[in-house]
């Protein structure tokens, strides 16, 4: 790929205290499922986002463990009861190491 | 007119019929090979422990025109509270080359046990569900998705 992919992650605003709140994500990513053939006959070697995590002030929210049937471009919603004012940091872990970063500042009212 | 094209016609029919029959021989065949796969997985993850219906609420559409993009909701019911809440979910298909789908792992944080993404499927299949209460209890679902153009190969 070559440009660095770019999460884009979507929070309700104005949450009040007791919300249970939806985030939405998604990131560009060509998820190569290791399953294709390329035009030279040759597999093409798998390359996939395999895990999503998402931590408020650093306890775990919601973890997603992603398998090749995952479609590219993947999207991934999850629900979250913030208590408090705090950082919701998601993380996108890629099978070449690379992690990719997004941070949401939360004000609960 | 009607009659020279009357027996190719007849003819033309009956080997629709004998190729239907013979996709409805092979067919469910094909989609069930992985069938197996999914159990080895489910044994592997859960021992054999015993997995109860209900609780989980598998969204999927029961027609898929694009194998490639298909959308999938997982909800367990749950008061996600510190004592009882979900822990996981896992998601197979049965007709994928791979069995494993993903796998959601929830906290009582999250407030609700529910979350979305998009699948993959190769051809018309089962779609399973299993979901891991913080007692140990399973729970699973199970629904078919038809598949117009599968999201393989390319």
């Amino acid at each position: 790929m070559s440009t660095r992919p770019t999460p884009r992650v979507r929070v309700p605003g104005n949450i009040k205290a007791g919300d249970i709140v939806e985030v939405k994500t998604l990131i560009a990513h060509e998820m190569e499922s290791g399953q294709r053939r390329g035009s030279d006959g040759k597999p093409v070697p798998r390359r996939i986002i395999n895990r999503f995590t998402a931590t408020f002030n650093g306890k775990p929210v919601f973890e997603a463990e992603w398998h090749p049937a995952i479609s590219a471009n993947p999207y991934q919603s999850f629900f979250f009861k913030p208590t408090e004012n705090g950082e919701l940091k998601m993380v996108w872990k890629d099978d070449d190491g690379a992690e990719y970063t997004a941070t949401n500042r939360i004000t609960v009212s | 007119m009607a009659g020279p094209h009357a027996p190719r016609t007849r003819r033309a029919v009956l080997r629709l019929a004998a190729l239907a029959a013979a996709a409805a021989v092979i067919g469910p065949d094909l989609a069930r090979a992985d069938a197996k796969a999914v159990e080895a997985e489910l044994k592997k993850l859960f021992d054999g422990k015993t997995m109860a219906e209900g609780r989980v609420k598998l969204d999927v559409p029961q027609i898929a025109e694009n194998g490639l993009v298909v959308p999938i909701t997982v909800e367990v019911e749950s008061p996600m509270t510190e004592q009882d809440y979900v822990k996981a979910v896992h998601v197979f298909a049965d007709g994928n080359p791979l069995p494993g789908v993903l796998s959601f792992k929830f906290s009582p944080a999250a407030g609700r046990a529910s979350a979305s993404t998009r699948m993959r499927l190769a051809q018309t299949q089962n779609i399973i569900a299993v979901a891991e209460m913080s007692n140990g209890a399973l729970f699973t679902a199970k629904a078919e998705v038809k598949v117009t153009i599968g999201g393989c190969g390319g």
